[in-house]
């Protein structure tokens, strides 16, 4: 479904991302975990479309060039990140903004767009999953969110949006133990085999809400290991440098025999 | 520079004035005029004018080119042709036309309420003395700031007379609609030009009431008519009056109109002006705080685009101790459109305990748009809190990229993150169909693509 393959990129002439692969299949989801300043959030923006990165390598996902699109088209093809840090819009309706953002992804895909009352009635069983406040929806788009608000914003987008690829960059950042229990059970929600998803975490907390299918440690702008599930409760009681340092070791060893 | 008055200009339209007024009115206008001739009208070395480029007012003016309208033309407005220009906001509606009263367009008046409401011209009739009592262009009175202003008392004959008495409470807003038409008015000298209006209204709000007060400004036809309208507004010890208005002309249109008002003690006033058509537009505020813990809160905003220039002076004066105001205005700048703020406020010796703020933010969407921010601050009180900030800038990277990564392409993103700012400053408005329509109007300014749902959705 998600096919990364050696995905270099960089910004200003500095290097972040050096060589990355990645390979998700459908209704997986992989957590990818790393140190600070690893490339965990730069390859969540370039998945979402951001600008201004110096960019090699392939993404391609359900087997369309994802590089060569616009982050709107990227959304109508079925990508949703889920910010780290959400933006807000002042003066932007939180469910005019969701209707129009759900109506231009249908009318990109050859759908009817949906009416208003159908609408509301979406949105409210949304809101109700991420146990938001009935206040939040006329409030414009995380104007004034407290940072669990912005947080269960984005599920509440995801909800809605219904992507294919879910990508959520941090999420359980800033969130005391109810939030991070409420986001993670509405991203649950949304679990299906045809949804893939790709956590972005620096700690292990959130995927004992959001288990994964796979574990991947990204350092120095690479994925450096990959395993199960059990391997985020190693990293939690070793440490980044320890792992890094053992994967390097053992990576350049491998390179050793192999010349 | 005081520039040369031919004569015959103001001449031309000097008989066209009513001069059958009472006598303090008379002595008025003749004073009016020569205030006038001695000083001309504002050039750029004036402070309160200098980003506005004058020239194809004051020519047209002092060369006669316009003249003003006269009753007995008639003026060819239809309820119909005003309904498309304007909200029907319920209450008691005063239509001027080309700045005379259009008693067969205009519903509601009379004191049925309590209230007066009705025409300057029809109190000049019935109750001179009423209308001297609040006219504000006595003769030996501070009257005259500049040639505009001059010139509004030396050739209004009409407006709106709105007196609320002590302790009353109006629920409906007064209409009050000013309409510009192209036809063109009989000189004196037998040829035709377009009309200049000069319409200069009157609110008291007496102790302890409480009104609301809607002007629109509209035209019909692209003849460049030119507007300079006043609007002074009283308010005694308590009252609560709220002001909005809106001006849509059309774009060949002159347009200049001051809302002048004076607070007692623990009043409480607010305006909201936008500003949208127009060739050359300029909104005035000047708002004298003049009782002890009396509050006003300013806000508006601009949308020049084309070649549009829009004008917003503020002032706000605490002359009176422990007064608070806000000034809060945003402007829109597109294509080769210019907007200028320029807001002051005045904290006298006697203003201690005053707490003033002013916000000006603008959004420039086009290389060649052009603002004049300028924030003046004379304080001459201690004790003193007075918090003033103004941007200018361009849409955020940030969120354009936020909407995209939500399916919403970068046009749509842009249209409403730039009706969003504007729309700011329409959501503060209460009456439903008045903040639906100014909706409306906005978003047809900035080419943002409408959606009636949006209002259902918030």
């Amino acid at each position: 479904m998600l096919h990364i393959d050696n995905l270099h990129a960089s910004i200003g002439g500095t290097p972040i991302l050096r060589g990355l692969d990645l390979h998700v299949a459908p209704g997986e989801v992989h957590a990818i975990m790393g140190p600070n300043g690893s490339g965990k959030s730069t390859l969540a923006s370039i998945l979402s479309g951001r600008s201004g990165y110096e960019i090699t390598g392939s993404v391609t996902y359900q087997g369309i060039d994802l590089l060569a699109l616009e982050p709107e088209e990227r959304a109508a093809a079925g990508v949703f990140l889920a910010f780290q840090y959400p933006v807000e819009l002042p003066g932007v309706g939180n469910l005019y903004f969701l209707r129009t953002a759900l109506n231009s992804i249908r009318t990109s895909r050859g759908l009817d767009e949906i009416d208003v009352r159908t609408f509301l009635e979406m949105a409210d069983a949304a809101m109700q999953s991420v146990e938001m406040d009935r206040s939040l929806r006329s409030r414009s788009v995380n104007e004034g969110f407290s940072g669990g608000e912005k947080k269960r914003n984005e599920v509440l987008q995801m909800a809605i949006l219904q992507p294919t690829l879910a990508i959520l960059d941090e999420t359980d950042s800033g969130l005391d133990i109810d939030a991070l229990r409420i986001v993670a059970g509405g991203v649950n929600a949304l679990r299906s085999p045809e949804r893939s998803m790709l956590v972005i975490t620096h700690y292990q907390r959130l995927l004992d809400h959001i288990v994964p299918d796979q574990v991947h440690v990204l350092a120095g702008g690479r994925i450096i290991r990959s395993g199960g599930k059990e391997l985020a409760a190693e990293l939690e009681a070793n440490g980044y440098s320890e792992t890094v340092h053992q994967s390097l070791v053992e990576q350049s060893s491998v390179a050793g025999v192999s010349t | 520079m005081t520039i040369a008055l031919t004569g015959h200009g103001l001449t031309g339209l000097r008989p066209t004035v009513d001069q059958s007024g009472p006598d303090w009115l008379v002595r008025a206008r003749e004073a009016a005029f020569e205030r006038i001739a001695d000083h001309g009208f504002p050039t750029r070395k004036d402070e309160d004018w200098k980003y506005l480029r004058l020239g194809p007012v004051v020519d047209p003016i002092v060369d006669g080119a316009f003249s003003a309208a006269r009753r007995e033309d008639g003026h060819g407005v239809t309820s119909s042709m005003l309904a498309g220009l304007v909200p029907d906001l319920g209450g008691p509606r005063l239509v001027f036309v080309d700045g005379l009263l259009a008693h067969d367009l205009s519903s509601g008046s009379g004191s049925g309420s309590g209230a007066t409401v009705t025409g300057v011209a029809s109190m000049l009739l019935d109750d001179p003395d009423r209308v001297a009592a609040r006219f504000g262009a006595g003769v030996g009175e501070h009257a005259y700031l500049d040639g505009f202003a001059a010139l509004n008392v030396a050739l209004a004959e009409d407006g709106a007379f709105i007196d609320v008495p002590a302790d009353l409470t109006l629920e409906q807003p007064i209409h009050l609609v000013f309409c510009t038409t192209s036809t063109v008015s009989q000189t004196a000298a037998g040829g035709e030009s377009p009309v200049m209006s000069s319409p200069r209204s009157m609110v008291h709000a007496g102790p302890h009431s409480s009104v609301t007060i809607v002007e629109t400004h509209v035209g019909i036809g692209g003849a460049p008519t030119c507007t300079n309208a006043v609007t002074k507004i009283t308010l005694d010890a308590g009252a609560r009056v709220e002001h909005v208005v809106v001006q849509d002309m059309p774009t060949g249109a002159f347009h200049f109109d001051v809302v002048d008002v004076v607070q007692a003690a623990d009043s409480t006033f607010s305006s909201h002006a936008f500003s949208l058509g127009g060739a050359i537009a300029r909104h005035e505020a000047r708002v004298l705080l003049d009782g002890e813990h009396a509050h006003v809160a300013l806000a508006g905003l601009y949308a020049p685009a084309g070649v549009q220039h829009h004008d917003l002076p503020v002032m706000v004066e605490h002359r009176a101790p422990n007064c608070t105001s806000s000034q809060r205005y945003h402007g829109v700048i597109d294509e080769r459109g210019h907007g200028v703020f320029n807001g002051r406020i005045v904290v006298q010796p006697t203003g201690g305990g005053t707490d003033a703020t002013q916000s000006n933010k603008n959004l420039i969407l086009s290389g060649q748009a052009e603002i004049d921010t300028r924030p003046r601050l004379e304080i001459l009180a201690d004790d003193v809190r007075c918090a003033h900030g103004a941007t200018v800038g361009q849409l955020d990277g940030e969120a354009i990229h936020y909407l995209r990564t939500r399916g919403i392409d970068e046009a749509t993103a842009r249209g409403m993150l730039t009706f969003a700012f504007a729309n700011e400053m329409v959501e503060q408005i209460t009456i439903a169909p008045l903040r639906d329509w100014i909706q409306r109007l906005v978003s047809e300014r900035l080419h943002h693509v409408s959606d009636p749902t949006a209002t259902e959705l918030s």
